[in-house]
Parts: structure tokens; sequence; C-alpha cells
């Protein structure tokens, strides 16, 4: 098609070439960890480190996941699950069912009820941190997975997102269900929930990628190294004086930390952009 | 905004809603509530009492240089962000909307970065530009230019601006690359057939035309940069050196759990919370014209 209007050839190569250039750039800072994941904490405290891996692979990740350095990365791996599991089933969860009662009921205070959940958009954790930390600790939450997950788990995105999914269901739909005799918990468990298949897996994978990758809330609701989450507990690695970090096992645990949502979304791309355009609407 | 068939009942959607309001109350209106409530008091040294001061807290930040200079570190901070992560994805978009073989490897290689924690991002930087150890910092010396960044106020400040935009600009590159298809090809080639440079249709036709989606991310990346980049700041230079990276966020918790600073840190929190919400009113009148465009 745009052969037919200018001529191609020589462009097309310095536009490949331009993406490679800025590919190979944005990469540099993950092969440049990689390879210090794969060498000896000497090798690197002599500059300039190796260019290419070395052999000790297998060793760093070993020591990194059974020993660590405050707590071994496999526990850490553990907690950063759990939280970012809970923080997705549980966003999606109790926002499909109050997305339900707002758009499916007619009942007093409804629009109160929406904006109230609207305005928590407003409240993101960063800029109320002390008193949310003074609430948290008062519920004895501190060091717990009930602490990490709870309250982060409120959500207006994933809210409005179903609220907007369901005005597009047909209204048939529930009026067949009603003339059949379905109540309201029937026609949410059997028609509407499996109807919002797509949209509930797409808001899963972009939750949780949030929710691994939390860092303030963990920092300060965990005191615990054996209750850090991954993402965390890097930056707890590095030595407070003027020793050399143990940058061989630091740089095998970042590149664990990034992993499983690095994963996610080259192995679900479709769902993780279908997710990223519709919480942004 | 809501069904013409409806169920009736009195009680479930009360039930339905409560998690999601039980959650909201508690987290976050009752600390929302607490920082307006104690940034009108000075805790006493030993927390036992404290002692009512109105707009006290407010009126010192105001006139406290270091509040204020953490409000223009913020400012040059979200600016640079903004500018480096943008004005990258939107190259790397333009070429990526040209090439037709190949471009959905392309996308992948990009888009990846998004799934890297801004907390994982600063570690990854910090390690190439690490004085002692780092490979660049290594490289910089050995041409003649002494990197220091734990010394340095410009320099680490461009750290935290590189680490923040690595991470944003796969964020950026799908939202401009979806804008540039979604721009219809008739109107480029007429223009192309009337003789118009590359540069030339770019500027007068594709930027005009992708102006709702730049507009859309100009919003998101100011958000991003000021309330999203803690991790960032807080793995390479916890602030430093002195307070040359200290942004509003990273002031609210070093102030906060540091200093142990109640008073001023409440007051700095609701000062954020009119921000915030001057960004999200922002966000959806520009919204709602997203809509009719």
């Amino acid at each position: 098609m745009s052969g037919m209007v200018e001529k191609r050839g020589l462009g097309t190569w310095l536009t490949h070439i331009g993406l490679l250039v800025g590919i190979a750039i944005i990469c540099f800072p993950i092969y440049m960890a990689f390879v210090a994941s794969t060498v000896t904490q000497p090798e690197i405290a002599r500059p300039p480190m190796p260019l290419l891996p070395g052999a000790h692979f297998i060793e760093n990740y070993t020591a990194a996941l059974t020993q660590g350095i405050n707590a071994p990365v496999w526990l850490m791996i553990v907690n950063s699950s759990v939280m970012a599991m809970g923080i997705a089933v549980g966003k999606i969860v109790i926002s499909i069912i109050s997305a339900y009662a707002i758009v499916y009921f007619r009942f007093p205070f409804r629009m109160m009820f929406f904006w109230l959940i609207f305005l928590t958009l407003m409240l993101p954790v960063e800029v109320r941190i002390v008193p949310t930390y003074e609430v948290v600790a008062g519920f004895g939450m501190l060091n717990s997975y009930t602490g990490l997950i709870l309250p982060l788990i409120a959500s207006a995105t994933a809210t409005f997102l179903f609220r907007q999914f369901f005005l597009t269901v047909p209204d048939e739909l529930a009026e067949a269900a009603r003339v059949d005799g379905a109540g309201p918990v029937r026609f949410f468990l059997d028609i509407l929930l499996p109807m919002s298949r797509t949209n509930i897996a797409a808001l899963f994978v972009i939750l949780f990628i949030y929710g691994w990758n939390q860092y303030l809330w963990p920092l300060l609701i965990t005191t615990k190294p054996e209750m850090n989450t991954i993402v965390m507990g890097i930056k707890q690695m590095f030595p407070s004086g003027d020793d050399i970090a143990d940058w061989p096992v630091i740089m095998a645990t970042t590149l664990m930390a990034m992993l499983p949502p690095v994963a996610v979304v080259v192995f679900m791309q479709r769902l993780f952009v279908k997710g990223l355009v519709e919480s942004e609407k | 905004m809501q069904k013409r068939v409806v169920f009736n009942n009195r009680l479930l959607p009360y039930l339905l809603l409560a998690p999601q309001i039980v959650v909201t109350l508690l987290f976050f209106f009752w600390p929302a509530g607490q920082a307006i409530y104690q940034s009108a008091f000075i805790p006493d040294p030993f927390g036992l009492s404290s002692q009512f001061v109105g707009w006290g807290n407010f009126e010192f930040l105001l006139s406290d240089p270091y509040y204020l200079a953490s409000f223009k570190t913020t400012v040059v901070f979200s600016t640079l962000v903004t500018v480096t992560s943008m004005g990258a994805a939107l190259w790397l978009a333009v070429m990526a909307d040209r090439v037709i073989k190949g471009s959905s490897a392309y996308k992948t290689l990009l888009v990846w970065p998004y799934a890297v924690a801004p907390a994982v991002a600063g570690v990854l930087w910090l390690f190439m530009f690490n004085p002692n150890v780092g490979l660049v910092a290594w490289y910089l010396s050995a041409a003649g230019y002494d990197w220091n960044h734990v010394l340095n106020d410009g320099e680490a400040m461009g750290l935290v601006v590189a680490a923040s935009s690595w991470r944003q600009i796969s964020y950026n590159f799908l939202f401009f690359l979806a804008g540039l298809q979604a721009i219809p090809k008739s109107v480029i080639e007429a223009a192309a057939i009337d003789g118009a440079s590359f540069a030339r249709r770019f500027w007068t036709i594709v930027f005009p035309l992708l102006s709702p989606t730049t507009f859309f991310l100009l919003v998101v990346n100011i958000v991003y940069a000021f309330f999203e980049t803690f991790g960032v700041i807080h793995t390479i230079t916890a602030g430093g050196p002195q307070q040359a990276t200290t942004i509003l966020v990273y002031k609210v918790f070093s102030d906060g759990f540091v200093g142990q600073d109640l008073g001023s840190s409440a007051a700095q929190s609701v000062i954020l919370l009119v921000l915030v919400g001057l960004l999200t009113v922002v966000q959806f009148r520009y919204i709602e014209r997203k809509v009719h465009y």
C-alpha cells in the first residue's frame, strides 16, 4: 500500500534499525542484570564487570532462593504471590458484586454509595500513608497477609469497568431470567458471571501486576524479614554501611522479582492490552 | 446509568455493596479524615498530648524553604519524566506504525517494561550507574567524566528521571501506537500524493489528530511521576543528596516515618489530596470529551 505513494526500501531499513536500537537500549539494563547474576562478587567488585554471562548462574540463584540475605527469596516469592493473588481476586470479587448492586437494583442511597466508591480514586495510598498505617496497626494487622491485602482491595476502577459492561448486557436477559423464576443470585451466577469471563481475565492480569509490584505498602506493613515481599525485599538486601553489596545475589533476586509480571504481560498480551485500555476508560 | 429491568430485593443490594463500602470507609475515608484532623495539631514529642494550631502547619509548610524546594523538585522531576518517556515512546510508535512486517514482534519487545515495578527499575539503573561498580559509571570515568550521583544533585535527578521514564515508555508506546493506527490511512496517503514529506505529514496531520491521546497521556504521566515513582526514588537516592530528589510523596513518607513529624506530614497529605483531586477532575473532564471526539 505504502509502496504506491512513495519509494520505501532504504527508509524501511532505517525504520527497522531505529526500532532495534530503541529496543536494545530498553533491554540493556536487564541484560546487565542478567550478566551480574551469573558472575562472582569479586568479578563485579573489580570494574569493569564482564560483558558476557559467567558460569555461576545456578550457584547464585540457588544462594538467593535458599538463603537470600535477610530471608530466603523463595519465602519472599510466596509472600508476593499471596499478596498479588489476594489483591487481584479480592478487588475483582468485591467490585463485581458492588457493580451488580448498583446496576441491577434500585434502593435508597444508591448514588451515595456510587460516589463513595468513586471518591477512592482521589485517595491513593501514597497520599494518606501515616494515618492508614495507624489504622492497620490499630487492628493488629502489621506483618500479616490481611494487612498486606485488605487495605488495598477497594477498587473504583474495577467497579466502573464492570458497571460499564453490565450496562451493555441486553435487558431481555434479566427479563427472561425473571420470567423463568430465577432470582437475582441465580441470574448473577448463571448468566452474568459467565458473560463477564473475558473482562475478569483482562482485569486479573492488570491487578496481578499491580499487586505484585506494590512497594510502599509492604515497606510499611512488614517489619519482619520473613513477611517481606520480593519487590520491597531487594532494597533491604543492600548493606547499610560501606560494605560492598552482594550484587550477584541481589541481581538474581531482581530478575526473579520481575519475571512473573513480565511473563504475564508477554504471554497474555492480548488480555493485558485489553485490561490496560479498558481500565483507563 | 441503570437498567430498565431491575430486581426487587430490599436487603441484597446492601449486602453486595457492604464489603467494598466497609473497606473504603475503614482504609480510605477514615485515614483521610484523620489526616485532615491531624493537620490542625502539633503532637508533643512523646505523643501524649497535642496542641491545636489551626492552619499553623500549613502556614509553616508554605513558608518552609525545604517544602517549597520539594515542590520545585516535584515539578522539575515530573516534567522531565513526562517529556522523556512520551518523547521516546512517540518516536518508537511512529516507527513501529511504519513497519508492516514484524510490528507485533516489536510490540512484544517494547511492552514488557510496563510489568517491571518502579522499585525494580530503580535497582537496575542503580546497578549500571553505581559509582563503585557500575558499568556505565566506569566507562564514563574512563572517558574522563567522574560520575557520582551520590554527591551530585543533577546526576541524582538525571538517574531517577531515566529509571522512571524507562519503565513508562512501554505504556505510552501502546497508547501512541493505538492512536496512530486509528488515523485513517487515506488521509495520510492523500497528503503523500500531494508531495508532503514525512516530517511535514507528521507535524501537520498526524500530530494534531493524535492530540487526544497526547493529552490523555500527559495527565497519566504526571500522575505517575507524582505518585507512583516512590519506589524509584527510595531505591536509588532515598531523596538525596541532601533533598535534591525529595519529591512531595517522598517527603510525606520521610517526615512522617523517619522524622516522626506527624502534624506536618498530615498537612502535606492534605495538600496532596487536593492535588490528586484536581488531577482527577482534569482527567474526567477530558475523558468526557474523548467520548465525543
